[in-house]
């Protein structure tokens, strides 16, 4: 086997993984405050790539300009969710919540192609195309600066935990009613956390765009960033960023390796797998809280 | 009014127990199926097989999703996986020369052995980590079935239904296609309004509202959650091979998607979780709402004059399927079959509605 190969396709991925995993951070952050997997995440990455690439090349805004505007529209998109649809659904089963989710996802992967166009956009965001050099390995520098962005991101995040409002959402997290009682506003936790999501989601979108070009098949991260959020455990983000490496470096190694072996595909389902054998094994992640049921 | 109480009297236990113990109820009921079964003498071949057959086939299969979802209240994401086993399973076997009676059969056998493999998964989670494991079961299932020569006949590769015939009736005209898909639909349709009657059925309703306490009170949830996978899987086998002969013809792995599971999920929320008469106007609302709704938008822009670009014309089926089913979930959650027993119930009593208990 072609070391060189291995080493490329590890390094490589785990940059792809640290930008899946800015996808499964909002999907955490949500679950953290309010209990609910936003299956609608890939989507708004989706979202958030067009609305940027809208606010770009519709209004002529300069790139940074677009994408500051684009996170605070996002922003304001992901509370708005929260507020006309998921606090609706308080007290009723998962599967309605869930289906809820699932719900907007469609809607928004018909709404943006169908409003700005099925034709795949470029975002140019100033990255150059050139591949570099590190010592024998190439590295696609759009991943790299992607994932050193959402590296930054991540640690952010930790850090906004350990801020004022971030210790409010954390009391969130732990206890609904008794932040209720000490005088937090649950609800406003609840709506941040979604408005945060969907501007890790659009922070997301842009990256990949900037790769891939913003079509609907940026929804597609979505299988990704739930089998991250699963094998880090759905409410831990120290589990997120090692989970997310983790399934950077297994999906590349095995687009690499096992694709010839039977012919292709296995990018897709790498993910699949990881969910499934996590969720066997060890339903609560690598590092996720256990929840003791109390009938 | 419609709906008389007046004058029907129950004189044995008999009679409360009978599926429709309202005389409109079975009135209604048999004028609708005899319509159904007027169907290819009223109606143009464009309509049956363009609607009716659809309609009949995956209303079948959201009967099936549904004892699983709104019976034992397991989530299950990957029920087009489960239906792709018994189609691939009975085409093969078709094609090997077995009769389609037995083949279906075996579809359904197959389906549910590897969909009790889903249930041993609901052994170990539930909720939300359910609905993750089965989603990624159907993305497994997928793959395997498309990357496996032996199954899907090479990647990108569609598979021919031979002719074939059931009980010596040739499957050929639509008549005939139209007869079998309702034979099936009326079938299961049948099971499920009589499984809540059954000890199997309380059983799953005990399971699904709690099932450490059903457990206390000696209902065995290994077995039943197993079982509830298992008659869901054979159903969606059946209804899966049915899908192949009767409507697709040629199947090929992507029909099988994610897309075919969150349709049929769809069309239970839509339709009503738990109610037998649900999947029925779910499959309806979202087989024909979108392509209606592109009807009328293509209608409204020739006839105003208005410029409706080609994308979102595309992408209006996608947008309205979305919007159904994030406005049934916060409007109504319990779908349209609580709304027409909301009619039903208004009905019932009027103009008397004081009298209303």
């Amino acid at each position: 086997m072609d070391y060189i190969l291995i080493a490329e396709l590890a390094v490589s991925g785990l940059f792809v993984g640290l930008m899946y995993a800015l996808v499964s951070l909002g999907i955490v952050l949500i679950y953290k405050t309010s209990g609910l997997v936003n299956l609608a995440q890939g989507a708004m990455a989706m979202t958030g790539g067009y609305v940027t690439w809208a606010i770009a090349a519709g209004l002529g805004a300069p790139m940074w300009i677009a994408i500051m505007a684009a996170l605070v529209v996002m922003f304001g998109a992901g509370m708005m969710v929260e507020r006309l649809a998921l606090r609706r659904m308080i007290g009723q089963p998962v599967i309605m919540t869930i289906m809820l989710t699932l719900g907007i996802e469609i809607m928004l992967r018909g709404l943006m192609p169908g409003v700005f166009g099925a034709a795949v956009k470029r975002l140019d965001i100033g990255i150059p195309q050139a591949p570099l050099f590190l010592g024998e390995l190439l590295i696609n520098r759009a991943t790299l600066i992607g994932g050193v962005i959402s590296l930054g991101l991540i640690v952010l995040s930790l850090a906004f935990f350990n801020s004022r409002y971030g210790v409010v959402m954390r009391a969130v997290a732990d206890d609904q009613t008794a932040s209720w009682s000490v005088g937090i506003r649950v609800e406003r936790a609840i709506a941040v956390a979604w408005g945060l999501g969907a501007v890790m989601a659009t922070s997301a979108g842009i990256l990949w765009g900037a790769t891939q070009g913003v079509d609907w098949s940026l929804s597609l991260l979505l299988v990704k960033a739930l089998a991250i959020a699963i094998l880090g455990g759905l409410d831990s983000i120290p589990g997120v960023l090692l989970a997310g490496l983790i399934v950077g470096v297994a999906e590349s190694l095995a687009t690499g390796i096992i694709d010839p072996l039977v012919g292709g595909g296995t990018r897709d389902i790498v993910a699949s797998v990881i969910i499934l054998v996590t969720l066997l094994l060890k339903p609560h992640g690598l590092f996720g809280r256990e929840h003791i049921e109390r009938v | 009014m419609f709906y008389r109480r007046a004058g029907i009297r129950h004189t044995r236990y008999q009679d409360e127990r009978q599926l429709f113990p309202l005389g409109f109820d079975r009135f209604l009921i048999l004028s609708v199926l005899a319509l159904l079964i007027a169907a290819p003498f009223l109606l143009d071949r464009f309509y049956l097989a363009g609607y009716l057959i659809p309609w009949l086939i995956w209303t079948s299969a959201a009967l099936g999703l549904n004892l699983l979802m709104g019976g034992a209240g397991q989530i299950h994401l990957g029920y087009g996986a489960v239906m792709a086993i018994g189609a691939y399973t009975s085409v093969h076997l078709v094609r090997a020369g077995v009769p389609l009676e037995f083949a279906m059969i075996a579809g359904g056998l197959m389906s549910a052995s590897i969909g009790i493999v889903f249930g041993a998964a609901a052994l170990r989670v539930k909720g939300i980590y359910l609905a993750m494991a089965t989603l990624a079961m159907q993305y497994i299932v997928d793959f395997v079935i498309s990357q496996t020569p032996a199954i899907s006949g090479g990647s990108l590769a569609t598979i021919q239904v031979p002719p074939v015939s059931f009980l010596g009736i040739s499957l050929r005209g639509d008549t005939e296609t139209y007869y079998f898909a309702l034979f099936v639909c009326f079938l299961i349709a049948l099971f499920m309004l009589n499984v809540g009657r059954t000890s199997f059925g309380r059983a799953l309703a005990a399971v699904r509202e709690k099932d450490y306490a059903a457990q206390i009170l000696g209902v065995s949830v290994f077995k039943y959650k197993l079982l509830a996978f298992w008659v869901s899987s054979f159903i969606g086998g059946v209804v899966g091979s049915v899908l192949a002969v009767c409507y697709l013809r040629a199947i090929s792995p992507d029909q099988f998607h994610i897309e075919l599971s969150i349709q049929l999920l769809a069309m239970v929320i839509v339709g009503g979780l738990g109610s037998v008469l649900g999947p029925f106007f779910g499959a309806a609302l979202i087989l024909f709402a979108p392509i209606v709704l592109n009807n009328l938008t293509g209608l409204v822009a020739t006839s105003f004059g208005l410029a409706i670009p080609i994308d979102l014309r595309a992408h209006i089926p996608l947008i309205a399927y979305g919007a159904l089913v994030i406005g049934f979930l916060l409007y109504e959650p319990l779908g349209l079959a609580k709304i027409y027993s909301n009619l039903r119930n208004y009905m019932l009593v009027w103009p008397f509605r004081h009298a209303q208990r």
